[in-house]
């Protein structure tokens, strides 16, 4: 069995989580030998930025000492063998240029998500 | 041979209505005979917290009894009593560690600890799967 795992909703809890929960648990079950593939889009195309810096986050003088490196675990993620698609138009419509994205990705237009979509046997939409 | 429903379920009991939509197709599903699988994650592993409680509703002038506030922990084993009593398995795991980061130990009768592994089991022994995640 083959699925695409859609990851739309971004950076929601990723400071507490230090990471990705939907990235985590396909990276997991990546490790039980799923057949998995993801799908990036929306606010989340973000994740595949390298220049992401969340870190300096301090409480109370309580300093988080490992903040989310989202798109590290993006590449960790696509070195598993997952293949990681991104929607292109929603670079576009952010301003975010290929040149910004960690390499390797399979950017793919929304016109040609369907097509995609057929491909699976699930899609999942996290 | 019945078919078996596995969903993923993602959103924390008493924030949105997804939840109650969630625990109505699990019930429909089962009153059509299906089994179930529910993997717990994040933050939907308090939907079955032992420790849900009812209380008193001064704005609505009501006592706890008369309130009587529903309670997920409540809807859910009553799902499980109801498929039970059918013999209809369900199959509800808890992310393990998704219980850790919120001391959400204590769950109801039925559930177990599991993780991802356990989702693509269910998803790979199942005629389809249902992701309700968080938006």
């Amino acid at each position: 069995m083959k699925v695409l795992n859609i990851v739309e909703a971004a950076y929601r809890g990723t400071l507490e989580e230090q990471d990705d929960t939907v990235i985590w648990i396909c990276t997991a079950m990546k490790g039980a030998k799923a057949d998995i593939d993801v799908l990036l889009r929306g606010n989340a195309v973000n994740y595949a930025v390298k220049a992401q810096d969340a870190g300096g986050l301090s409480f109370g003088g309580r300093e988080q000492t490992q903040p989310p490196k989202i798109a590290d675990d993006v590449v960790r993620l696509k070195a598993q063998g997952v293949k990681i698609y991104v929607v292109e138009d929603a670079l576009r419509e952010r301003g975010i240029e290929p040149s910004e994205l960690i390499d390797g990705l399979a950017l793919i237009s929304r016109s040609k998500l369907a097509k995609l979509f057929g491909d699976y046997d699930q899609v999942w939409h996290w | 041979m019945s078919k078996t429903f596995t969903f993923a379920l993602m959103d924390a009991p008493f924030e949105n209505a997804r939840s109650t939509t969630a625990l109505r197709l699990i019930d429909l599903a089962i009153k059509r005979g299906y089994n179930v699988n529910v993997f717990a994650y994040e933050g939907a592993v308090y939907l079955p917290f032992a420790k849900q409680a009812q209380h008193a509703n001064a704005v609505h002038g009501r006592s706890v009894e008369e309130e009587n506030h529903p309670l997920p922990r409540a809807w859910i084993a009553a799902i499980m009593n109801e498929a039970a009593g059918k013999g209809i398995k369900v199959d509800w795991v808890n992310c393990g560690l998704c219980v850790d980061e919120r001391g959400a130990g204590e769950a109801i009768d039925g559930v177990r600890r599991g993780g991802p592994a356990d989702f693509w089991k269910f998803a790979e022994s199942s005629d389809n799967t249902l992701v309700i995640g968080t938006k």
